[in-house]
């Protein structure tokens, strides 16, 4: 287990980058703490697959260093970093049997048999895959085997860290839940710093204490599940985290007023001047409520998806979506009120201190 | 109209579509949802006409179709894989089939023109398919079905390999795509959010069979039985088996809940009581009953928070609102609404509500 | 699978059943034919019964030869797989170098064989060959027309020359379908250089392995033009193998009917061998 420090880390495919578009990974400065579970979230593209590769070792930064524990790693091999790694695809040694896979990692590493064993047998018991430890891995469902790599990801006790490559990706809805609940306990059974990589933000948010919200290349928000709902940084993140994403509305700043059309909204804190910049408004979906006061909207439709109820709605001409619960009803004439808690205002799509 | 009459298909001696009978009526949108390898693709290839049923017709429009091949049909198929012509433009991508058919130049025009601006896929139009992302690739697979005016559109997960983002967006435009034309459309998907944000109609599946078919919310709502509420229940659907006693569900240690007027009629004994994750809270409330359930995991996604729990030998997830890290071992009193609860019988079959006095 | 009927097909496939029918089934046919039956000529036969057969069966010539080819097949394939193995494990994966590897590598295959044969015919001469001129220079007593020794080890020689390049393209095509992460996970988890061939590489390779052995088997087995050009099945009986036998017999002597029998029984061997094969390797394959 170990802290990880990024240092101004950047990143080229390209032999001679110039400019800052040839960078996939542009600029990465950032320390982690040790025991931490953080899941690089966002697009593909963003640059969280190269980040990832550049903490394990399979890719060396053009710039900069990263550190363990303040020992500078940079130029090491993977096997020499004491990393474990879990892939998108499931990578099981075919010809081996389970508990052989498992083990497979720790032999390499010269361990006594009789730890071996014990070693296994424990993360057998964790992974609830003692009834088929003799069974040849070929042939397996890919739930299995990726419970397997899971298991040998998990079966070194002193690595530095263990990372997750989309690990979820082939696995069905329902084993989905279980597989991540199960991550989840290990964690707080046993501490790891786990770096967890993936486009989907269920995975993201149920599985960090914080999560890394990246796009074209940037670290746009670090931060917890709440920080990322109630405060995003960017409106990248308000958009990519929470389905539907976060309204954003253009306004004209008055005081600690924002004015959308011929509407006033009171603001929880005045904002800085934004001369020359675009100025919007964020409110997610969550804190717009539906009811007979506040500002008229129109209806363009109503999603019934279950457990909740998105109404697609326009206000002064801007789309604007609203989450009901399954239970509540739409007014005949209706109209919106904003919850001043879930308000934020945004310069040229980068959130402002709203001050008091 | 595709009607498919008591369908069966046996591979090696497996059967992989078991006594299919389903009627998909023309410009409906209709989701097969069900697991991995419960037999939507072998179903939608039966459509197709890429595979020949063992047993069963198949109609389209009353008119047996049975044993013709799909170049015979008039079908399209999207897949998983983006599946696009490497070496042609997007624009002649989206005009072979239009080509094949031998329309003329100001057809294919305009239908491309249409299809593309329909998929806003308009910049894009001289590129070639490898230099386009995931969801612009898919994005002209879409479109080359569109253009095709096929009768029958199947599209078998097709957004499964895109982004989260993505696929929120294309799920979106996709029902107003299917509504333009007249088609029949088929979706299968595994992900019972995505059949609930597509709407239209759904058939679950479960090991070949079609367990329940209609309306999505319905289905969703109403599920026939438990084999259906578990396959469209994301997080799983939470059960607890309990006892019918003299008006009461009853079960030691758990405080007698009172059995709805409507299901007085269910026999007396053991049955099996339902609920979704979102059905559970931590605070009491108007028509609500407490059940105690050990705390194991709880993971937050920002508003929210999922208590998973274990209930006796039952893992429960309770969906909660707000944020609450409860830590894990410790004994909680939840809160379940009966309101939504589903009853199943001993055999798993839902208990339908009797209007009272019936 | 049953697939949606579709009658047309058939059309397509007769050109293919009528050509298969005039190139196989008729002159096995023939040979079946001549192998029940005696003549001497003039176009008169009597029947034979199964006399060539056990003739054939029974002659100490057609066991030598059919030792020989079993011998030099069993040579072959230890030589040949073993080391397209360590050649393919060895060629670059990406880069300038992998097309100019698979061109090289091809090159041999694309020889003609007789080509081959009277291309090691003088390069293993040792009055104007420059491998059989080298040899001898170097105090090496080395002649493939009188010892034959040498003229065996010119034949597998020549023979790991001209194929060995197959089994190097079939290994390569399947160490490339192997996805990367399979060596980053195994880079991760510490293995050695061994592990991973023993665990990844080697798994992986079945397959292609087995078409492999087989193909070099089957080929090998019947390998007639080489040895025929270069040593002629000398010196003595040395090199002849079972297909030089055949070809002495039926045309040298023209003993058409132990000929034909000699054919079926030949032919019968490499579809059981082959068949033998085939089955435990595919066995061992599903058991992992």
């Amino acid at each position: 287990m170990a802290r990880i420090d990024l240092d101004h880390i950047r990143h080229a495919y390209m032999p001679n980058p110039a400019r800052d578009e040839d960078y996939a990974l542009r600029e990465v400065h950032h320390s982690w703490d040790d025991g931490g579970a953080y899941a690089l979230l966002g697009p593909s593209g963003c640059g969280k697959t190269t980040l990832l590769n550049i903490i394990s070792g399979l890719l060396t930064p053009s710039e900069g260093k990263i550190l363990f524990d303040g020992r500078d790693v940079t130029g090491l091999q993977p096997e020499e970093r004491n990393i474990a790694q879990v892939f998108q695809f499931p990578v099981v040694y075919d010809t081996m049997t389970v508990s052989d896979n498992l083990a497979f990692p720790l032999r390499n590493r010269g361990m006594a048999e009789a730890e071996v064993k014990k070693r296994v047998a424990e993360v057998l018991e964790m992974i609830d895959l003692g009834d088929i430890a003799h069974r040849k891995a070929r042939g397996l469902t890919a739930d299995l085997k990726q419970k397997i790599s899971l298991g040998r990801g998990l079966v070194r006790a002193d690595v530095n860290a263990i990372l997750f490559d989309e690990p979820l990706t082939v696995i069905d809805p329902h084993m989905k839940w279980q597989l991540r609940s199960q991550l989840k306990l290990l964690h707080r059974r046993f501490g790891h710093t786990m770096v967890y990589v993936t486009h989907d933000q269920t995975e993201a948010l149920t599985f960090a204490d914080k999560v890394v919200v990246m796009y074209g290349g940037e670290i746009v928000q670090i931060g917890t599940p709440q920080e990322l709902f109630e405060r995003p940084s960017h409106t990248f993140v308000g958009y990519f985290i929470g389905s539907p994403g976060m309204n954003v509305l253009p306004v004209t700043l008055e005081g600690a007023n924002a004015r959308l059309g011929q509407h006033s909204i009171v603001l929880p804190g005045a904002a800085g001047p934004t001369i020359g910049k675009r100025t919007e408004l964020g409110i997610r979906p969550e804190f717009v409520h539906l009811g007979r006061e506040g500002m008229p909207v129109t209806i363009d439709k109503i999603e019934d998806v279950g457990r909740q109820k998105i109404v697609r709605a326009a206000i002064e001409g801007h789309e604007l979506a609203i989450v009901l619960d399954e239970d509540s009803s739409v007014p005949a004439d209706p109209h919106v009120t904003f919850d001043p808690a879930g308000i934020n205002i945004y310069a040229d799509d980068w959130r402002m201190k709203l001050g008091g | 109209m595709l009607e498919l009459d008591k369908v069966s298909k046996v591979s090696n001696g497996e059967a992989h579509i078991s006594d299919v009978s389903l009627r998909l009526e023309s410009g409906t949108l209709n989701v097969l949802l069900g697991p991995t390898l419960s037999g939507k693709t072998s179903l939608m290839r039966i459509m197709a006409g890429l595979d020949r049923p063992t047993r069963g017709r198949v109609l389209v429009d009353g008119r047996d179709v049975t044993g013709h091949p799909v170049q015979k049909r008039n079908v399209a198929m999207v897949y998983q894989q983006f599946i696009n012509y490497p070496a042609m433009t997007v624009y002649e991508n989206i005009a072979s089939p239009l080509r094949i058919a031998g329309a003329d130049k100001a057809t294919i025009e305009r239908e491309v023109g249409r299809a593309s601006d329909l998929l806003r896929l308009g910049p894009y139009l001289q590129r070639t398919p490898l230099n386009l992302s995931g969801g612009q690739q898919q994005r002209t697979a879409l479109a080359r079905a569109i253009v095709k005016k096929a009768g029958l559109v199947l599209l078998d997960e097709p957004l499964a390999n895109l982004d989260y983002k993505l696929r929120e967006e294309l799920r979106a435009e996709l029902p107003k795509i299917f509504s333009e034309s007249g088609a029949i459309f088929v979706y299968a998907t595994t992900e019972p959010s995505e059949a609930l944000l597509l709407g239209g109609n759904t058939a679950t599946l479960s090991q070949g069979r079609i367990t329940q078919f209609g309306p999505t919310v319905d289905v969703f709502r109403d599920p026939v039985d438990l084999v259906t509420a578990q396959t469209f229940s994301d997080p799983p659907m939470n059960l607890l088996a309990m006892e019918k006693h003299q008006g009461k569900f009853v079960k030691p240690g758990v405080r007698d809940i009172t059995v709805p007027v409507e299901l007085s009629h269910l026999a007396e004994g053991p049955c099996t009581l339902g609920f979704r994750p979102h059905n559970l809270s931590l605070a009491a409330g108007p028509g609500t009953t407490p059940l105690s359930a050990k705390v194991m995991v709880t993971e937050i996604t920002g508003s929210e928070s999922y208590v998973h729990l274990t209930h006796d030998d039952q893992r429960w997830v309770m969906l909660t609102k707000g944020i609450h890290d409860i830590d894990a071992g410790k004994m909680l009193e939840v809160h379940l609404d009966t309101r939504h609860l589903l009853v199943f019988d001993r055999d798993g079959r839902t208990v339908r509500a009797r209007p009272a006095g019936a | 699978m049953d697939k949606t009927w579709n009658n047309k097909a058939w059309f397509m496939v007769l050109p293919m059943l009528l050509l298969v029918a005039f190139s196989a089934v008729i002159p096995l046919m023939t040979v079946v034919n001549y192998s029940v039956q005696d003549t001497f000529g003039n176009n008169q036969f009597f029947w034979a019964g199964t006399d060539w057969f056990s003739d054939v069966l029974s002659s100490p010539r057609f066991h030598d030869a059919l030792m020989r080819n079993l011998l030099f097949s069993g040579i072959i394939l230890l030589i040949e797989v073993p080391l397209g193995i360590f050649i393919a494990l060895n060629m670059p994966r990406k880069g300038l170098g992998v097309p100019f590897c698979l061109v090289f590598m091809s090159l041999p295959l694309l020889i003609p064989w007789n080509v081959v044969g009277t291309i090691w015919q003088v390069f293993g001469r040792i009055d104007i060959g420059l491998l059989g001129y080298t040899l001898n220079a170097l105090g090496f007593d080395y002649n493939y027309v009188n010892d034959p020794f040498d003229a065996w080890v010119t034949v597998i020689v020549m023979d790991v020359w001209h194929w060995t390049s197959l089994v190097v393209l079939l290994c390569y095509a399947g160490l490339v379908s192997i996805p990367d992460a399979y060596y980053q996970a195994a880079k991760i988890d510490g293995a050695s250089r061994w592990s991973v061939f023993r665990y990844i590489q080697l798994p992986k390779m079945n397959r292609v392995l087995l078409i492999a052995v087989l193909l070099r088997f089957m080929d090998s087995f019947m390998i007639y033009t080489e040895p025929f050009v270069v040593t002629g099945g000398g010196p003595g009986n040395a090199t002849t193998f079972l297909s030089i036998d055949l070809v002495k017999t039926a045309i040298g002597q023209f003993d058409v009917g132990p000929a034909a029998a000699m054919s079926l029984i030949y032919f019968l061997i490499i579809l059981l061998l082959s068949w033998v094969f085939y089955t435990v390797m595919v066995t061992n394959d599903a058991k992992g």
